[in-house]
């Protein structure tokens, strides 16, 4: 055990890059998949036939194909495919956002139906453009609904980093793992992983919860200190409402 | 560097990849089964009377679904290196997506009115029985939609199997396409099979939730 400690500060550089790739994939991916949750969900509670299709076509599609299959596709299938060869992170990031932003669509799709009918009508009865009607009226309503099942999502896409190891990304569990086997201490190293793991989870989810807390406040709605270190409630937003 | 999609190869790869599939399916089945059992013992213990036993489920449950399932299921293959590595999966998925479906549970067992406790208490039920006899029953038939939602997102979560060398669709695709040199074949094709499994059962479930008015 204080052979692995030891190793483990020695490692320490390997380590903090290792760590850096993973937040970097988290991040990144997060970003791309708020992008178009956006995007999709705004598509999919258009008037436009078109539009609404397309939204449900792309949203179907990277929910029903596995990550795992989609993050293989990338790394495997583009090369000889298309004759570019992603790099192992821009490959995680690109799946990770496409799917998650599938699954953060609905739940986009799901908060603006959310805000009551008659909102919209005031809005339209104060003759305001759709523009002006969602950034001051629907969004903010909109987005206190989001932001429970957002950090959800964000949470369950820190929890798929670890996939970029099969990839041979240097992560996280990468300098873990290669830690492990020069050590022989398995079940140490697994549960030190864990606990970063779970720190990092913990630190994000603190982190939704200030924004959640201003947006919130935005609303006039004080939720006080206590709800900052709350924490997530555990059905998913990929399971919860509607079947996925 | 372009040489086109082989559809030779998916004609090869299919039958393999099926065979694969069933194995992708039990995992899904038999996780499914773990998850709905544990989940619900999880539920009842979370309600326990005492805070020594609430308090400990809770951290224990917060930190296995904060955590990622690869490493559990890594980890506990090389703990438990001389167990099947399938059965390792089978529990490690349940437990895993057991944490959440004690919330599904915890939700449904809530939504039964409190009048319902308050007549068992009047009846002077014994604990067990209430559970047994009033709340479950009203409880259960509420969390099944959900549940079954559990199980499309375990059903697409099997390929991390692959890593602790269950043989399920996806490690089937990575064997014959790395004997063959054509990954895009076999991964463009355990991904629509996975669609293709994964989208009707997702419409049922739709159609389900409807008609119990959720």
């Amino acid at each position: 055990m204080s052979d692995f400690f030891s190793a483990f500060m020695d490692d320490l550089p390997q380590l903090r890059s290792g760590l850096w790739v993973t937040l970097e994939a988290t991040i990144l991916g997060a970003l791309l998949a708020l992008v178009l949750s956006f995007v999709l969900g705004l598509m999919s509670i258009s008037r436009l036939l078109l539009s609404r299709g397309v939204s449900r076509v792309v949203v179907e599609f990277f929910r029903g194909t596995s990550l795992y299959v989609q993050l293989f596709w990338f790394y495997y299938a583009m090369p000889p495919l298309t004759g570019y060869e992603l790099s192992p992170l821009v490959c995680g990031v690109l799946a990770f956002g496409l799917n998650y932003g599938a699954y953060g669509a609905e739940v986009v799709r799901g908060a603006i139906n959310s805000v009551p009918r008659a909102q919209y009508e005031a809005t339209i009865a104060l003759n305001m453009t759709p523009l002006h009607r969602m950034r001051k009226v629907i969004m903010p309503q909109a987005w206190v609904q989001m932001l429970p099942s957002l950090t959800n999502l964000l949470i369950q896409l820190l929890k798929c980093t670890p996939l970029l190891w099969l990839i041979s990304a240097a992560d996280l569990m990468t300098a873990v793992e290669k830690l492990r086997t020069r050590t022989g201490e398995t079940l140490t190293a697994y549960v030190t992983l864990l606990a970063c793991y779970f720190v990092l989870a913990y630190a994000l989810t603190l982190l939704m919860n200030l924004l959640e807390r201003s947006a919130k406040r935005k609303l006039g709605l004080d939720t006080g200190g206590r709800s900052l270190l709350k924490s997530r409630s555990a059905v998913t937003a990929a399971a919860a409402g509607g079947a996925r | 560097m372009n040489e086109g999609f082989k559809w030779g190869a998916v004609g090869e790869a299919l039958p393999l990849l099926l065979q694969g599939f069933k194995i992708t399916l039990l995992a899904t089945l038999l996780g499914t089964v773990v998850a709905a059992v544990l989940g619900l013992a999880i539920a009842v213990a979370g309600r326990a009377p005492s805070r020594f036993v609430t308090v400990p489920v809770k951290v224990v449950m917060e930190f296995i679904r904060s955590t990622p399932l690869l490493i559990q299921l890594v980890g506990a293959a090389a703990v438990f290196s001389s167990v099947e590595p399938l059965y390792i999966g089978i529990v490690v998925l349940g437990i895993h997506y057991a944490t959440y479906t004690s919330e599904v549970y915890r939700a449904g067992i809530d939504s039964v009115p409190k009048g319902q406790w308050e007549a068992c208490r009047a009846l002077s039920m014994s604990p067990r029985r209430t559970w047994q006899a009033v709340i479950l029953p009203q409880a259960v038939r509420n969390v099944l939609p959900a549940l079954g939602n559990y199980a499309i997102l375990m059903f697409k979560e099997t390929p991390f199997l692959a890593v602790i060398t269950v043989q399920e669709m996806v490690f089937k695709a990575r064997e014959y396409g790395a004997a063959h040199f054509v990954y895009t074949e076999v991964f463009t094709l355990a991904g629509i099979l996975f669609l293709v499994a994964s989208y009707p059962t997702s419409l049922l479930m739709r159609k389900l939730e409807k008609r119990l008015g959720h």
